[in-house]
């Protein structure tokens, strides 16, 4: 890090928009025309939108809370708080209003930027559970027209005030920017937590920075850097990726139409430096999958010889590794014919580094990005760390781990197998929660990630699960529920899984249809269904899912430490697992505790020797009203596999 | 409210229309006020859509005249009308299956190209100027329909509450002063008849645009429209408020049946 450098966002704010004032910063597709912004014009919004926040009575220390899709003027609003000394508090755009009623006020917030009338109706209704909130302003006019609260007023009307406010005290905005310390608080960020509320975590400047000048370093990002911004705001991940690490390299953010336009997006866009949870890339694969079943049969031919090829070698070549010449010819004609044209048409034709985090991703999903060339790679972080602990290094990308730990990270494991890390970008602490800051930090000034694993001969470090998770079955047998849940998700034809087995005597589970890839195999098949309920209850697919089972209980059995815990019985769940019926975190992790004790019925029934069992479940539907599904459901008994005659076998 | 209902915009005196021996339309009369939503709804074949037909110039009434916006007139082509301000869409999709949504509704455009066929062809001076002009009002109806992600689909690929959506996009490409729905939202589900009930107020209250339209669901018919008009059997029975049309003995008898 040279010296002198700026360590606080507005101050590099306003050296990019020195330096580089004309290169284009942020862009959004509006009205069909990407509309773009350079680094100059940035920090006159920034600067109007401040003096407008300044002009409104916002202080330095005050919390402004951002809830939306990715916005170029809701990043500009987070530059503004931050210019004036405030807090960034970017909220979920999903959330519901009581979820965000508990946001505003535990972070006391008195000032709200809100991009449309969905989520400015759902701050009105938290208003009642927090009247403190005296302000919010909205980006997209439509719809609102017609309000009257004195609460409201559009960004549009911020920025004119803003702007008069700034002429009449023209050295204002680089005066405020001056008083601020890198060791000031930026932002704060709301962990999804799967386990009760959520926390606020604090990040100051300093964190933030350091840790995308890391990531910088490390990737060699440069102002040519091309990024889609479409995850959620409030989730740390897109503050380092389309916040620190942009106004750090000075590359373009590109803010997608809408959330579902982004695969179209992605293909304008382009984009060089590209980042996807596991879900994501599974979703497109699933598409990929659907697609291809659709195609002519000497197209499908094609697809499937190139596709054992890329399994083969591509991954060696991505690596650098010794791969015959042979080989190799083949691969450039499958680049020539499939992978190319697959790399096109998800939008990844120019991607130079593809990360994915957030939760373990299945190996042969992995697997299949890089066999066509993207070089994806997995990175291993929390909010707490801003997402900077491991990444896998290019040319040596060890995919059952996460990679070693980055320049300038300490790691430890624990003797109870938990993973402990000292970082330059660790949060302060959980915003007004000194007990659960001093549980998860000790005095060393370690973070206790509650993630058990190992690093490996190589330095590797390897994830098994969440230390809480890792269980053994009643006879001992390890069993870790996320990785024979990974592997049954790997399966387009399943969405979710939850596994249960700790301190049992045998792993059963729940299962999740796929509906686009189980319909699409449905409508092939001529079997008629008249929604998610009915298609999950065919005995067809019943049998569809057993077969998916039977193929991860023939892997697990060629494992010898994880050979016991095959899933004997299982049976389809009638709903999709849902984040509104709180089974889903929202960046949808599954609750497993919770979904043990909505669905206890179930569960008693799989462990029981009965066929079949009635479940009755309250669902709550997007408009916000409640409903009750009720069904019978089969329960399946899975072919399991003795582990030594596998073995044989093999 | 911005939305002030004023003076007839639209008024249909006296309409009859028969096809052979075969009575569609008997004597019915009924006006249309300037940026009201107005609800026409009966039983099947009752008249509903011959009448709609008759106000855009489809079907040439035997008697009776049709007065828009002061203009009194009995025949008059659908072309014309249309150059007059009215559009509609229809019960059965009419839109061009095989081109994307974008081209469709660059066709509800039509009416207001100036540039011949031969400047279009070259894509050349004011051709070009013009073209880009058409697709800016038309992006706007994209962003309005919500129907961005489906920009460059081909129409016939999709589900058929958006291909209604698409439709209402099409009819408001050509900025109408009225515009005839022919049941908007039959054949929907709960959820897209809210979008499309939605998209209806928002036309009627950010473009103000008159709304005429047909359609079977009851609460929908109530929610939105400012008066009812109810045919049967080709006649008149009632006119007025949604409340007051709710409870007219003949409207009743007239959709539940009545003893003999």
């Amino acid at each position: 890090m040279q010296p002198g450098s700026p360590e606080t966002f507005p101050r590099l704010l306003l050296e990019r928009a020195a330096l580089t004032p004309d290169k284009t910063a942020i862009r959004e597709k509006d009205l069909g025309i990407w509309q773009s912004w350079t680094w100059a014009q940035v920090a006159e919004e920034a600067r109007a939108l401040a003096c407008g926040l300044a002009a409104q009575g916002f202080k330095r220390g005050d919390r402004l809370a951002i809830v939306g899709d990715n916005r170029p003027r809701l990043y500009w609003s987070m530059m503004a708080a931050q210019a004036l000394g405030g807090i960034s508090v970017p909220l979920y755009q999903d959330a519901v209003a009581g979820e965000m009623a508990f946001v505003l006020a535990d972070a006391e917030i008195e000032y709200a930027v809100a991009e449309d009338q969905e989520q400015v109706d759902k701050l009105l209704e938290a208003l009642a559970q927090w009247p403190r909130l005296k302000r919010i302003y909205f980006d997209d006019p439509r719809g609102l027209r017609h309000y009257s609260q004195g609460e409201l007023m559009s960004l549009s009307e911020l920025e004119a005030l803003g702007r008069e406010f700034s002429a009449s005290h023209p050295r204002f905005f680089e005066e405020a920017i001056e008083k601020g310390r890198p060791d000031d608080d930026a932002t704060i960020l709301y962990t999804s937590g799967t386990t009760g509320n959520a926390k606020g975590v604090v990040l100051t400047h300093r964190a933030m920075i350091a840790t995308g000048r890391a990531y910088a370093d490390f990737e060699k990002l440069g102002a040519d850097e091309e990024m889609l911004a479409y995850l959620p705001m409030a989730w740390v991940g897109q503050n380092l990726f389309s916040y620190s690490q942009w106004m750090v390299a000075g590359f373009c953010v590109s803010c997608p139409e809408s959330a579902e336009t982004v695969t179209t997006d992605l293909r304008e866009i382009g984009p060089t430096y590209y980042f996807a949870p596991p879900r994501v890339l599974e979703a497109l694969l699933t598409e990929v999958t659907i697609r291809m079943e659709d195609a002519s049969r000497p197209k499908r031919a094609l697809y499937r010889r190139f596709m054992d090829i890329a399994r083969r070698v591509g991954g060696k070549i991505l690596d650098g590794d010794r791969v015959g010449l042979a080989d190799r010819l083949l691969y450039a004609l499958g680049d020539f014919f499939v992978y190319g044209p697959l790399r096109n048409a998800l939008g990844m034709s120019r991607v130079r580094v593809a990360y994915t985090a957030g939760e373990a991703i299945g190996p042969d999903l992995f697997a299949f990005y890089r066999s066509i060339g993207i070089n994806l790679k997995q990175l291993y972080g929390q909010t707490e760390t801003t997402v900077y602990v491991c990444v896998q290094p290019d040319g040596r990308v060890k995919p059952d781990t996460v990679g070693p730990p980055l320049p300038g990270v300490e790691l430890r494991v624990a003797d109870s197998g938990e993973i402990l890390v000292r970082t330059p970008g660790l949060f302060r602490e959980y915003h007004r929660n000194p007990a659960a800051t001093a549980e998860a930090k000790d005095e060393e000034g370690f973070f206790h990630t509650g993630d058990a694993g190992y690093l490996d001969a190589d330095g590797h470090l390897r994830i098994i699960d969440r230390a809480a998770d890792v269980g053994q079955l009643a006879d001992g047998t390890l069993f870790a529920s996320k990785y024979l849940e990974n592997k049954l998700k790997f399966f387009p034809y399943i969405k979710e899984a939850v596994c249960f087995g700790r301190g049992r005597d045998k792993v059963c589970a729940l299962v999740n249809i796929d509906m686009a890839a189980i319909g699409n195999w449905a409508e092939r098949h001529s079997l008629p269904y008249s929604g998610y309920a009915d298609l999950a209850g065919k005995a067809e697919v019943r049998e569809l899912v057993g077969e998916c089972v039977e193929k991860v209980n023939r892997d697990l059995a060629a494992d010898a430490t994880l050979g016991n815990s095959q899933i004997r019985r299982f049976l389809i769940l009638p709903k999709e697992l849902d984040a509104d019926d709180s089974e889903l975190t929202r960046t949808r992790k599954v609750r497993r505790r919770f979904i043990g004790e909505k669905y206890r019925t179930l569960v008693d029934a799989l462990y029981s020797a009965a066929p079949r069992c009635h479940v009755e479940t309250q669902v709550r539907f997007e408009d916000g009203r409640t409903g009750t599904v009720a069904a019978d459901l089969a329960i399946v008994d899975a072919k399991t596999f003795g582990v030594a005659a596998v073995r044989k076998a093999a | 409210m911005s939305r002030n209902v004023g003076a007839p915009i639209l008024e249909v005196e006296g309409i009859s229309l028969s096809f052979g021996g075969v009575v569609a339309l008997q004597g019915v009369s009924f006006d249309v006020r300037e940026h009201e939503i107005r609800a026409i709804i009966g039983p099947n074949g009752a008249g509903k859509s011959s009448l709609l037909n008759v106000i855009n110039g489809f079907y040439h009434p035997q008697q009776g005249s049709v007065t828009f916006k002061g203009r009194r007139r009995r025949d008059v082509d659908p072309h014309e009308a249309a150059q007059a301000g009215i559009a509609r869409t229809f019960q059965n999709i009419a839109l061009f299956r095989g081109m994307t949504v974008l081209d469709n509704l660059m066709t509800g455009r039509i009416l207001k190209m100036k540039a011949g066929f031969l400047q279009q062809a070259l894509y050349w001076g004011p051709a070009r100027r013009e073209e880009l002009e058409h697709r800016a009002k038309i992006e706007e109806i994209i962003d309005f329909l919500e129907i961005q992600h489906i920009r460059r689909t081909p129409v016939g690929r999709l589900p058929y509450g958006l291909q209604k959506r698409v439709e209402l996009g099409r009819a408001l490409a050509a900025e109408p002063a009225l515009l005839l729905l022919d049941e908007p939202m039959a054949g929907m589900n709960l959820e897209e008849k809210q979008d499309m009930c939605r998209f209806v107020l928002d036309v009627n209250d950010q473009f103000g645009t008159t709304i005429v339209l047909i359609e079977h669901d009851m609460s929908v018919v109530m929610d939105l429209s400012d008066r009812v008009a109810v045919l049967d059997y080709g006649r008149k029975i009632a006119d007025g408020a949604p409340d007051e049309v709710r409870r007219d003995r003949a409207v009743i008898d007239a959709y539940l049946g009545v003893a003999h």
